[in-house]
Protein backbone atom coordinates (compact mmCIF):
# COMPACT_ATOMS: atom_id res chain seq x y z
CA UNK A 1 0.00 0.00 0.00
CA UNK A 2 1.24 3.48 -0.73
CA UNK A 3 1.59 6.06 2.00
CA UNK A 4 -1.62 7.93 1.20
CA UNK A 5 -3.89 4.92 1.55
CA UNK A 6 -2.14 3.88 4.80
CA UNK A 7 -2.79 7.37 6.18
CA UNK A 8 -6.41 7.35 4.99
CA UNK A 9 -7.02 3.91 6.51
CA UNK A 10 -5.43 5.03 9.77
CA UNK A 11 -7.64 8.11 9.88
CA UNK A 12 -10.89 6.24 9.26
CA UNK A 13 -9.86 3.54 11.69
CA UNK A 14 -9.27 5.98 14.57
CA UNK A 15 -12.41 8.02 13.83
CA UNK A 16 -15.02 5.26 13.56
CA UNK A 17 -13.58 1.78 14.14
CA UNK A 18 -11.34 2.46 17.14
CA UNK A 19 -13.20 5.54 18.35
CA UNK A 20 -11.56 6.54 21.64
CA UNK A 21 -14.81 7.16 23.49
CA UNK A 22 -16.81 4.10 22.42
CA UNK A 23 -14.17 1.38 22.24
CA UNK A 24 -11.37 2.56 24.53
CA UNK A 25 -13.45 4.40 27.17
CA UNK A 26 -11.18 7.44 27.07
CA UNK A 27 -12.40 10.93 27.83
CA UNK A 28 -15.57 9.77 29.56
CA UNK A 29 -15.49 12.55 32.18
CA UNK A 30 -15.88 15.50 29.77
CA UNK A 31 -18.11 13.27 27.68
CA UNK A 32 -20.60 13.03 30.55
CA UNK A 33 -19.92 16.55 31.83
CA UNK A 34 -20.23 18.88 28.86
CA UNK A 35 -22.48 16.96 26.48
CA UNK A 36 -25.52 18.89 27.73
CA UNK A 37 -25.66 21.48 24.95
CA UNK A 38 -24.48 21.05 21.39
CA UNK A 39 -22.55 24.33 21.04
CA UNK A 40 -20.57 23.67 24.21
CA UNK A 41 -19.93 20.11 23.11
CA UNK A 42 -18.60 21.32 19.77
CA UNK A 43 -16.33 23.88 21.45
CA UNK A 44 -14.93 21.23 23.76
CA UNK A 45 -14.41 18.89 20.81
CA UNK A 46 -12.49 21.55 18.86
CA UNK A 47 -10.29 22.40 21.85
CA UNK A 48 -9.53 18.70 22.41
CA UNK A 49 -8.78 18.17 18.71
CA UNK A 50 -6.29 21.01 18.76
CA UNK A 51 -4.51 19.93 21.92
CA UNK A 52 -4.49 16.25 21.00
CA UNK A 53 -2.94 16.93 17.58
CA UNK A 54 -0.26 19.12 19.13
CA UNK A 55 0.58 16.85 22.04
CA UNK A 56 0.33 13.61 20.05
CA UNK A 57 2.89 14.93 17.59
CA UNK A 58 5.15 16.36 20.24
CA UNK A 59 5.15 13.27 22.44
CA UNK A 60 5.94 11.10 19.38
CA UNK A 61 8.91 13.31 18.56
CA UNK A 62 10.17 13.38 22.15
CA UNK A 63 9.66 9.65 22.57
CA UNK A 64 11.36 8.57 19.34
CA UNK A 65 14.04 11.18 18.94
CA UNK A 66 15.09 11.86 22.54
CA UNK A 67 13.93 9.24 25.06
CA UNK A 68 14.61 6.13 22.95
CA UNK A 69 18.00 7.43 21.82
CA UNK A 70 19.07 8.04 25.39
CA UNK A 71 17.41 4.94 26.86
CA UNK A 72 15.21 6.99 29.18
CA UNK A 73 11.90 5.19 28.56
CA UNK A 74 11.34 5.04 32.33
CA UNK A 75 10.62 8.76 32.42
CA UNK A 76 8.10 8.47 29.57
CA UNK A 77 4.94 9.11 31.62
CA UNK A 78 6.39 12.09 33.44
CA UNK A 79 7.53 13.61 30.12
CA UNK A 80 4.17 12.96 28.44
CA UNK A 81 2.15 14.63 31.17
CA UNK A 82 4.53 17.60 31.17
CA UNK A 83 4.18 17.98 27.40
CA UNK A 84 0.39 17.86 27.61
CA UNK A 85 0.24 20.38 30.47
CA UNK A 86 2.64 22.60 28.51
CA UNK A 87 0.62 22.31 25.30
CA UNK A 88 -2.58 23.26 27.09
CA UNK A 89 -0.85 26.22 28.71
CA UNK A 90 0.52 27.31 25.31
CA UNK A 91 -2.86 27.06 23.60
CA UNK A 92 -4.43 29.03 26.43
CA UNK A 93 -1.88 31.86 26.18
CA UNK A 94 -2.06 31.96 22.38
CA UNK A 95 -5.86 32.10 22.32
CA UNK A 96 -6.02 34.77 25.02
CA UNK A 97 -3.64 36.97 23.04
CA UNK A 98 -4.89 36.51 19.49
CA UNK A 99 -8.48 35.23 19.67
CA UNK A 100 -9.97 36.70 22.85
CA UNK A 101 -13.56 35.96 21.79
CA UNK A 102 -12.78 32.29 21.20
CA UNK A 103 -10.92 32.20 24.51
CA UNK A 104 -13.97 33.57 26.30
CA UNK A 105 -16.22 30.91 24.80
CA UNK A 106 -13.91 28.04 25.83
CA UNK A 107 -13.81 29.32 29.42
CA UNK A 108 -13.13 26.63 31.99
CA UNK A 109 -12.76 23.82 29.43
CA UNK A 110 -9.23 24.71 28.41
CA UNK A 111 -7.44 23.97 31.72
CA UNK A 112 -9.67 20.92 32.19
CA UNK A 113 -8.26 19.36 29.03
CA UNK A 114 -5.00 18.56 30.85
CA UNK A 115 -6.75 15.84 32.81
CA UNK A 116 -8.72 14.55 29.83
CA UNK A 117 -7.64 10.94 29.60
CA UNK A 118 -8.28 10.86 25.84
CA UNK A 119 -5.12 12.88 25.28
CA UNK A 120 -2.67 10.97 27.45
CA UNK A 121 -4.42 7.78 26.31
CA UNK A 122 -3.84 8.56 22.66
CA UNK A 123 -0.15 9.32 23.26
CA UNK A 124 0.18 5.94 25.00
CA UNK A 125 -1.73 4.10 22.28
CA UNK A 126 0.48 5.60 19.57
CA UNK A 127 3.42 4.21 21.50
CA UNK A 128 1.68 0.84 21.98
CA UNK A 129 0.68 0.40 18.33
CA UNK A 130 4.29 1.02 17.31
CA UNK A 131 3.69 3.89 14.89
CA UNK A 132 6.98 4.50 13.08
CA UNK A 133 6.44 7.57 10.94
CA UNK A 134 5.84 11.10 12.12
CA UNK A 135 3.19 11.71 9.46
CA UNK A 136 1.15 8.73 10.61
CA UNK A 137 1.35 9.91 14.22
CA UNK A 138 0.08 13.36 13.20
CA UNK A 139 -2.83 11.89 11.21
CA UNK A 140 -3.78 9.53 14.04
CA UNK A 141 -3.72 12.30 16.64
CA UNK A 142 -5.87 14.55 14.47
CA UNK A 143 -8.26 11.68 13.74
CA UNK A 144 -8.59 10.93 17.46
CA UNK A 145 -9.66 14.51 18.07
CA UNK A 146 -12.19 14.39 15.24
CA UNK A 147 -13.53 11.10 16.59
CA UNK A 148 -13.97 12.62 20.05
CA UNK A 149 -15.72 15.68 18.58
CA UNK A 150 -18.07 13.46 16.61
CA UNK A 151 -18.91 11.30 19.62
CA UNK A 152 -19.56 14.24 21.93
CA UNK A 153 -21.69 16.08 19.32
CA UNK A 154 -23.85 13.02 18.63
CA UNK A 155 -24.35 12.66 22.37
CA UNK A 156 -25.21 16.34 22.84
CA UNK A 157 -27.78 16.11 20.05
CA UNK A 158 -29.41 13.11 21.68
CA UNK A 159 -29.37 14.70 25.13
CA UNK A 160 -31.09 17.85 23.90
CA UNK A 161 -33.99 15.65 22.81
CA UNK A 162 -33.73 13.50 25.92
CA UNK A 163 -34.74 16.50 28.02
CA UNK A 164 -38.22 16.18 26.56
CA UNK A 165 -38.47 12.46 27.28
CA UNK A 166 -40.04 10.95 30.37
CA UNK A 167 -37.07 9.34 32.14
CA UNK A 168 -37.54 7.58 35.53
CA UNK A 169 -36.34 9.82 38.37
CA UNK A 170 -33.50 7.61 39.54
CA UNK A 171 -32.05 7.35 36.02
CA UNK A 172 -31.96 11.10 35.35
CA UNK A 173 -28.61 12.69 34.58
CA UNK A 174 -25.54 10.47 34.41
CA UNK A 175 -27.19 7.01 34.38
CA UNK A 176 -29.36 7.63 31.31
CA UNK A 177 -26.39 9.25 29.56
CA UNK A 178 -24.32 6.13 30.20
CA UNK A 179 -27.07 3.86 28.90
CA UNK A 180 -27.41 6.02 25.78
CA UNK A 181 -23.64 5.83 25.34
CA UNK A 182 -23.93 2.06 25.59
CA UNK A 183 -26.48 1.98 22.77
CA UNK A 184 -24.26 4.28 20.68
CA UNK A 185 -21.28 2.00 21.37
CA UNK A 186 -23.38 -0.91 20.12
CA UNK A 187 -24.12 1.01 16.93
CA UNK A 188 -20.43 1.77 16.46
CA UNK A 189 -19.62 -1.93 16.89
CA UNK A 190 -21.08 -2.29 13.42
CA UNK A 191 -17.88 -0.72 12.07
CA UNK A 192 -15.66 -3.25 13.86
CA UNK A 193 -13.75 -5.49 11.51
CA UNK A 194 -14.01 -3.00 8.66
CA UNK A 195 -10.35 -2.08 9.03
CA UNK A 196 -7.97 -3.76 11.47
CA UNK B 1 -10.24 12.05 76.57
CA UNK B 2 -13.14 13.67 74.73
CA UNK B 3 -10.67 15.21 72.34
CA UNK B 4 -9.32 11.75 71.66
CA UNK B 5 -12.81 10.40 71.06
CA UNK B 6 -13.66 13.18 68.66
CA UNK B 7 -10.47 12.44 66.76
CA UNK B 8 -11.29 8.75 66.46
CA UNK B 9 -14.81 9.57 65.33
CA UNK B 10 -13.42 11.87 62.65
CA UNK B 11 -11.08 9.13 61.39
CA UNK B 12 -13.95 6.66 61.14
CA UNK B 13 -16.08 9.19 59.35
CA UNK B 14 -13.32 9.88 56.82
CA UNK B 15 -12.81 6.17 56.25
CA UNK B 16 -16.49 5.41 55.80
CA UNK B 17 -17.12 8.43 53.57
CA UNK B 18 -15.02 6.85 50.81
CA UNK B 19 -16.93 3.58 51.03
CA UNK B 20 -20.45 4.87 50.56
CA UNK B 21 -21.39 8.49 51.26
CA UNK B 22 -18.74 9.91 48.93
CA UNK B 23 -17.97 6.77 46.96
CA UNK B 24 -15.77 8.02 44.13
CA UNK B 25 -17.52 6.20 41.31
CA UNK B 26 -21.16 6.04 42.39
CA UNK B 27 -21.57 9.38 44.14
CA UNK B 28 -18.86 11.68 42.79
CA UNK B 29 -18.68 10.22 39.25
CA UNK B 30 -14.89 10.35 39.26
CA UNK B 31 -12.51 8.00 37.51
CA UNK B 32 -15.02 6.65 35.03
CA UNK B 33 -12.52 5.65 32.33
CA UNK B 34 -10.75 2.83 34.22
CA UNK B 35 -14.05 1.85 35.80
CA UNK B 36 -15.47 1.08 32.37
CA UNK B 37 -12.31 -0.22 30.75
CA UNK B 38 -10.92 -2.80 33.16
CA UNK B 39 -14.11 -4.36 34.49
CA UNK B 40 -14.59 -7.09 31.88
CA UNK B 41 -13.31 -9.59 34.49
CA UNK B 42 -12.64 -9.54 38.23
CA UNK B 43 -8.87 -10.20 38.17
CA UNK B 44 -7.81 -7.14 36.15
CA UNK B 45 -10.31 -5.04 38.12
CA UNK B 46 -8.73 -6.11 41.40
CA UNK B 47 -5.22 -5.45 40.09
CA UNK B 48 -6.27 -2.02 38.91
CA UNK B 49 -7.87 -1.31 42.30
CA UNK B 50 -4.66 -2.26 44.12
CA UNK B 51 -2.60 0.00 41.85
CA UNK B 52 -4.96 2.89 42.54
CA UNK B 53 -4.81 2.30 46.31
CA UNK B 54 -1.00 2.29 46.18
CA UNK B 55 -0.74 5.46 44.09
CA UNK B 56 -3.44 7.25 46.08
CA UNK B 57 -1.79 6.39 49.40
CA UNK B 58 1.71 7.44 48.32
CA UNK B 59 0.63 10.65 46.61
CA UNK B 60 -1.59 11.63 49.56
CA UNK B 61 1.34 11.08 51.97
CA UNK B 62 3.75 13.15 49.85
CA UNK B 63 1.26 15.94 49.16
CA UNK B 64 0.29 16.11 52.81
CA UNK B 65 3.94 16.36 53.87
CA UNK B 66 4.79 19.13 51.42
CA UNK B 67 1.52 21.03 51.66
CA UNK B 68 3.12 23.99 53.44
CA UNK B 69 5.82 24.41 50.81
CA UNK B 70 3.46 24.58 47.83
CA UNK B 71 2.90 27.76 45.87
CA UNK B 72 -0.76 27.99 44.80
CA UNK B 73 -0.13 28.36 41.06
CA UNK B 74 2.34 25.47 40.92
CA UNK B 75 0.13 23.21 43.03
CA UNK B 76 -1.52 21.18 40.28
CA UNK B 77 1.77 20.67 38.45
CA UNK B 78 3.43 19.32 41.59
CA UNK B 79 0.47 16.99 42.23
CA UNK B 80 0.65 15.65 38.70
CA UNK B 81 4.40 15.07 38.83
CA UNK B 82 4.12 13.25 42.18
CA UNK B 83 1.35 11.05 40.83
CA UNK B 84 3.23 10.35 37.58
CA UNK B 85 6.26 9.19 39.55
CA UNK B 86 4.30 6.72 41.65
CA UNK B 87 2.36 5.47 38.63
CA UNK B 88 5.69 4.74 36.91
CA UNK B 89 6.74 2.73 39.97
CA UNK B 90 3.47 0.76 39.97
CA UNK B 91 3.72 0.14 36.21
CA UNK B 92 7.30 -1.14 36.40
CA UNK B 93 6.35 -3.35 39.35
CA UNK B 94 3.48 -4.91 37.40
CA UNK B 95 5.68 -5.41 34.33
CA UNK B 96 8.30 -7.19 36.42
CA UNK B 97 6.14 -9.46 38.57
CA UNK B 98 2.84 -10.03 36.72
CA UNK B 99 3.70 -9.44 33.05
CA UNK B 100 0.52 -11.16 31.83
CA UNK B 101 -1.70 -8.83 33.85
CA UNK B 102 0.36 -5.82 32.79
CA UNK B 103 -0.21 -6.75 29.15
CA UNK B 104 -3.94 -7.15 29.72
CA UNK B 105 -4.33 -3.77 31.42
CA UNK B 106 -2.14 -2.12 28.79
CA UNK B 107 -2.20 1.66 28.77
CA UNK B 108 -4.82 1.85 31.52
CA UNK B 109 -2.13 1.59 34.22
CA UNK B 110 -0.30 4.75 33.08
CA UNK B 111 -3.71 6.35 32.65
CA UNK B 112 -4.02 6.35 36.45
CA UNK B 113 -2.02 9.61 36.18
CA UNK B 114 -5.06 11.41 34.80
CA UNK B 115 -7.53 9.54 37.00
CA UNK B 116 -9.51 12.38 38.56
CA UNK B 117 -9.92 10.56 41.91
CA UNK B 118 -6.28 10.90 42.82
CA UNK B 119 -5.85 14.55 41.90
CA UNK B 120 -9.21 15.32 43.52
CA UNK B 121 -8.15 13.75 46.83
CA UNK B 122 -4.79 15.55 46.69
CA UNK B 123 -6.56 18.85 46.17
CA UNK B 124 -9.54 18.40 48.49
CA UNK B 125 -8.03 16.40 51.33
CA UNK B 126 -4.25 15.96 51.40
CA UNK B 127 -3.30 19.57 50.68
CA UNK B 128 -5.38 20.76 53.64
CA UNK B 129 -5.07 18.01 56.26
CA UNK B 130 -2.39 16.33 58.32
CA UNK B 131 -0.70 13.02 57.62
CA UNK B 132 -3.09 10.74 59.55
CA UNK B 133 -6.29 12.06 58.00
CA UNK B 134 -4.73 11.96 54.53
CA UNK B 135 -3.67 8.33 54.91
CA UNK B 136 -7.09 7.28 56.19
CA UNK B 137 -8.84 9.22 53.45
CA UNK B 138 -6.64 7.57 50.81
CA UNK B 139 -7.42 4.12 52.22
CA UNK B 140 -11.17 4.80 52.36
CA UNK B 141 -11.37 6.21 48.86
CA UNK B 142 -9.06 3.54 47.43
CA UNK B 143 -10.96 0.67 48.99
CA UNK B 144 -14.27 2.23 47.95
CA UNK B 145 -13.02 2.48 44.37
CA UNK B 146 -11.72 -1.10 44.38
CA UNK B 147 -14.97 -2.49 45.78
CA UNK B 148 -16.95 -0.64 43.12
CA UNK B 149 -14.72 -2.04 40.38
CA UNK B 150 -15.12 -5.54 41.78
CA UNK B 151 -18.93 -5.31 41.99
CA UNK B 152 -19.14 -4.12 38.39
CA UNK B 153 -16.59 -6.67 37.20
CA UNK B 154 -18.26 -9.63 38.90
CA UNK B 155 -21.63 -8.76 37.34
CA UNK B 156 -20.05 -8.46 33.90
CA UNK B 157 -17.87 -11.56 34.23
CA UNK B 158 -20.72 -13.78 35.40
CA UNK B 159 -23.05 -12.60 32.65
CA UNK B 160 -20.46 -12.79 29.88
CA UNK B 161 -18.73 -16.09 30.71
CA UNK B 162 -20.58 -17.67 33.62
CA UNK B 163 -17.36 -17.57 35.63
CA UNK B 164 -15.98 -15.68 38.60
CA UNK B 165 -12.20 -15.24 39.03
CA UNK B 166 -11.98 -17.44 35.91
CA UNK B 167 -13.56 -20.34 37.84
CA UNK B 168 -16.66 -21.70 36.12
CA UNK B 169 -19.66 -21.43 38.45
CA UNK B 170 -22.53 -21.75 35.99
CA UNK B 171 -22.49 -24.53 33.38
CA UNK B 172 -22.65 -23.16 29.87
CA UNK B 173 -25.15 -24.39 27.32
CA UNK B 174 -22.31 -25.63 25.15
CA UNK B 175 -21.38 -28.03 27.97
CA UNK B 176 -24.92 -29.21 28.67
CA UNK B 177 -25.92 -26.50 31.16
CA UNK B 178 -28.69 -23.93 30.81
CA UNK B 179 -26.69 -20.69 30.64
CA UNK B 180 -26.09 -19.00 27.30
CA UNK B 181 -23.13 -16.60 27.69
CA UNK B 182 -24.02 -12.99 27.06
CA UNK B 183 -21.12 -11.90 24.87
CA UNK B 184 -22.19 -8.26 24.71
CA UNK B 185 -21.46 -7.94 28.42
CA UNK B 186 -17.69 -8.24 27.89
CA UNK B 187 -17.82 -5.53 25.20
CA UNK B 188 -18.06 -1.74 25.63
CA UNK B 189 -21.87 -1.94 25.40
CA UNK B 190 -22.05 -4.06 28.53
CA UNK B 191 -19.76 -1.71 30.43
CA UNK B 192 -21.80 1.42 29.69
CA UNK B 193 -25.20 -0.16 30.30
CA UNK B 194 -24.23 -2.03 33.49
CA UNK B 195 -22.71 1.09 35.02
CA UNK B 196 -25.74 3.15 33.99
CA UNK B 197 -28.18 0.72 35.60
CA UNK B 198 -26.09 0.38 38.79
CA UNK B 199 -25.93 4.18 39.10
CA UNK B 200 -29.71 4.27 38.74
CA UNK B 201 -30.07 1.64 41.47
CA UNK B 202 -27.69 3.53 43.78
CA UNK B 203 -29.65 6.75 43.22
CA UNK B 204 -32.86 4.95 44.07
CA UNK B 205 -31.49 3.42 47.30
CA UNK B 206 -29.76 6.63 48.38
CA UNK B 207 -32.85 8.69 47.55
CA UNK B 208 -35.06 6.53 49.75
CA UNK B 209 -32.73 6.84 52.74
CA UNK B 210 -32.42 10.61 52.50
Amino acid sequence: MDTLSILLMGFISIVVVNNLVFTKFLGICPYLGVSGRIDMAFGMGMAVTFVVTLSGTMTWMIDNWILMKLGLEVTRYVCFILVIAGAVQLVEMYLRKFFPSLYESFGIFLPLITTNCAILGLCLFIDLWGIHSLLEAVVLSFGAGIGFTMAICIMAGIRENLDLADVPDCLKGAPITLITAGLLAMAFMGFAGMIR
Amino acid sequence: MTNNNAKTARYWQTLLAGLWRENPVFRLLLGMCPTLAVTAAVKPALTMGCCVIFVLLCSNIIVSLMRNLLKPHLRILMFTLTIATFVTIADLFLKAFVPRMSEMLGPYVPLIIVNCIIICRAEVCASKNGLAVSIIDALGMGVGFTLTLCVLASIREILSTGALFEIQIIRLSSQGGWFVPWAAMSMPVGAFITLGLILGLVNKVAGRKA
